[in-house]
């Protein structure tokens, strides 16, 4: 058994106030274990943001306990959590959020820079996270000269730079085409082959199912099911090797 | 270079558009308080241009002389006995005073009158460019600076006109003396000066004392006022100061200088405040990103205040060149625009000042992002 890097120990959120308040996430517990490439789905408004944001420690829970490779959330304050963040977490999103101003391998520097990673090293660390996403040929294009899939690409190469133990990644496959989709799932397979990494994808889109070792449904902010497949194996092994 | 320089750098020129607003907001503010605090440092050496030309250790003055230009007068005996102070090397008499002057074709203007003695080597026409200091002991003879020749109506030695109802003629021509009050001087020896200001021979405006190689200066000023009734003794710089403090200050001049130059910090700290939080806005998905990777706020802080000291820097160094037109154009002028190494210093400083007060308000915006809001955009 792989060493738990995410941990949420009977976490509830409530979201709003007043007549808007919302219970997003009623007593969720899930472990996350490095060399896993778990997808969490559910329908529109079950509480995957807010799960991710929670493991993610964007987001502190309203009761109950996160762990982030042993260290736990509770009480931490914004700058805490953001350390947090810095030091253990790689985010992926749906709209890649690259800076426009800033060239594919500065948009990756970027990850070390706000840790105080600069230099030659950094710039080193960047081009070779942009050649694992195959995209070597693009280190000084901007974001806007690559197409969707290159630069979620690109998003990967940022998230993945600094080495973080959990790779958090919200509809990494919604703006892309079905092809570059697949390209996306298979990277972030990959990343996820590292024992001490764990990759946890939010996605509606059941044809990536088959590069999951793990899938979680959640539903009305509970979860309903978790399926793992065979240690160290994607869930759907057939169809996955279809790809 | 961190990253974040970059970010900032390319942020800011990302907009063009804004950033040329941005840049022209702080040039016009950093223009007015160069122009302003160099019309007060300009206005501060016109006032005192007298004084310092003069080569006197001490200026006798009846007591309470706010300035230079200030008419109140002195028993001409009083020299005498200063010049029994121990320590007093040489007294010599100034008269000054408003006259009128007569052109050839009749009209009238005024003029300041500067009568010194001329042997005396205390207050004399400088930057001589025609004629003399010594034709000046000619009869009925001034000089006068070439700036006014339109106005006196004069244009070449010789040239006369009427000074209270009695001939002149132009002896000497300066360059570069001029009047902040815009009243020419008309530079005459002093036995002439109290006719042409209309006075007696018994009185005079200022006795210029020299001292003797050691003298105590406290100690010779001390004696003078205890010697001579209703006199003030003081030294050449601490009248310079008290003629300053008067024109800048008393008249309210000095006041309005500042009001001017504390109108265009206001005015700069406004644009670029307003510029920095509308590009601040323009890219909160980008610093919400920021955040949401880890980047800690110290980290948001600097790549808006590095946008601050781009503004300022690049602001700054177009303002200058500006500044610099300014004082090579005025440099002739009635009152000229000083701007002294120092100048530039603090106007830089205020520059810099102005902007990293101005990034406050993006600061405070971007404090208050939740990295959240990366999912929902």
């Amino acid at each position: 058994m792989s060493t738990p890097i995410l941990e949420a120990r009977s976490v509830s959120k409530v979201l709003g106030t007043g007549p808007a308040q919302v219970d997003a996430l009623k007593d969720v517990s899930l472990v996350l274990q490095g060399g896993e490439l778990t997808v969490l789905m559910g329908p529109s408004g079950s509480g995957k943001t807010t799960l991710l944001s929670v493991l993610g420690c964007m987001l502190t829970p309203t009761a109950g306990e996160v762990r982030v490779c042993g260290t736990s959330t509770e009480g931490a304050g914004a700058q805490a959590l953001a350390q947090l963040r810095r030091d253990h977490v790689g985010f992926i999103f749906q709209s890649y959020h690259l800076f426009p101003t800033l060239t594919a391998a500065e948009n990756v520097q970027l990850a070390l820079d706000v840790r105080g990673e600069y230099g030659r090293d950094a710039r080193i660390r960047s081009c070779e996270a942009l050649a694992r996403v195959g995209l070597a040929n693009k280190l000084l294009s901007f974001p806007n000269e690559l197409s969707g899939g290159e630069q979620q690409r690109v998003a990967i190469a940022r998230a993945i730079v600094s080495g973080p133990s959990a790779i958090l990644a919200d509809e990494p496959t919604a703006a892309v085409d079905s092809t570059n989709g697949q390209a996306i799932m298979r990277i972030l397979s990959a990343i996820a082959a590292d024992s001490d990494r764990c990759v946890l994808v939010v996605t509606h889109d059941t044809r990536l199912l088959p590069y999951a070792h793990r899938v979680i449904s959640i539903e009305d902010g509970r979860l309903v099911s978790d399926e793992r497949g065979r240690a160290g194996t994607p869930l759907q092994t057939t169809a996955a090797g279809q790809h | 270079m961190p990253l974040r320089l970059t970010l900032a750098s390319r942020n800011l020129f990302h907009d063009r558009l804004r950033f040329v607003a941005t840049a022209v907001g702080i040039v016009f503010a950093v223009v007015l308080v160069l122009v302003q605090l160099g019309l007060y440092l300009g206005f501060g050496q016109m006032v005192t241009k007298m004084i310092d030309h003069a080569s006197a250790d001490l200026w006798v003055m009846r007591k309470g002389t706010k300035c230079f230009e200030d008419p109140s007068l002195l028993d001409a005996n009083a020299r005498r006995t200063i010049d029994t102070v121990n320590g007093v090397a040489r007294t010599s008499m100034l008269v000054i005073g408003f006259s009128d002057w007569r052109l050839p074709s009749g009209e009238m203007t005024p003029v300041f009158i500067v009568g010194s003695d001329l042997n005396a080597n205390t207050l004399q026409p400088w930057n001589i460019s025609e004629g003399s200091v010594k034709a000046l002991s000619g009869a009925n003879t001034v000089a006068v600076d070439r700036s006014y020749e339109q106005r006196l109506g004069v244009s070449k030695l010789g040239d006369k006109a009427d000074i209270r109802g009695r001939s002149v003629s132009i002896a000497a021509f300066t360059r570069g003396i001029r009047s902040f009050t815009t009243t020419p001087y008309v530079f005459t020896d002093l036995s002439r000066a109290h006719a042409y200001v209309g006075i007696p021979n018994t009185v005079a405006s200022y006795f210029l004392v020299d001292l003797k190689p050691g003298a105590n200066v406290e100690q010779v000023r001390h004696d003078i006022e205890a010697k001579v009734k209703n006199v003030e003794v003081l030294t050449t710089p601490q009248f310079a100061e008290r003629s300053r403090t008067f024109w800048l200050f008393d008249t309210g001049a000095g006041a309005a200088l500042f009001g001017g130059a504390l109108l265009g910090v206001i005015v700069g700290t406004v644009i670029v405040a307003q510029t920095l939080y509308s590009s601040t806005k323009d890219h909160l998905d980008e610093f919400a990103t920021l955040r949401a990777m880890g980047s800690s706020n110290g980290y948001l802080y600097t790549v808006i205040i590095y946008q601050a000291l781009f503004n300022a820097v690049i602001g700054f160094c177009l303002a200058s060149v500006i500044g610099f037109c300014v004082v090579w154009f005025t440099a002739g002028g009635a009152l000229p625009v000083v701007i002294t190494p120092g100048l530039w210093g603090i106007v830089f400083g205020l520059t810099l000042a102005m902007c990293i007060i101005s990034a406050m308000a993006a600061i405070m915006r971007v404090v208050r992002i939740d990295p959240v809001m990366v999912f929902t955009r």
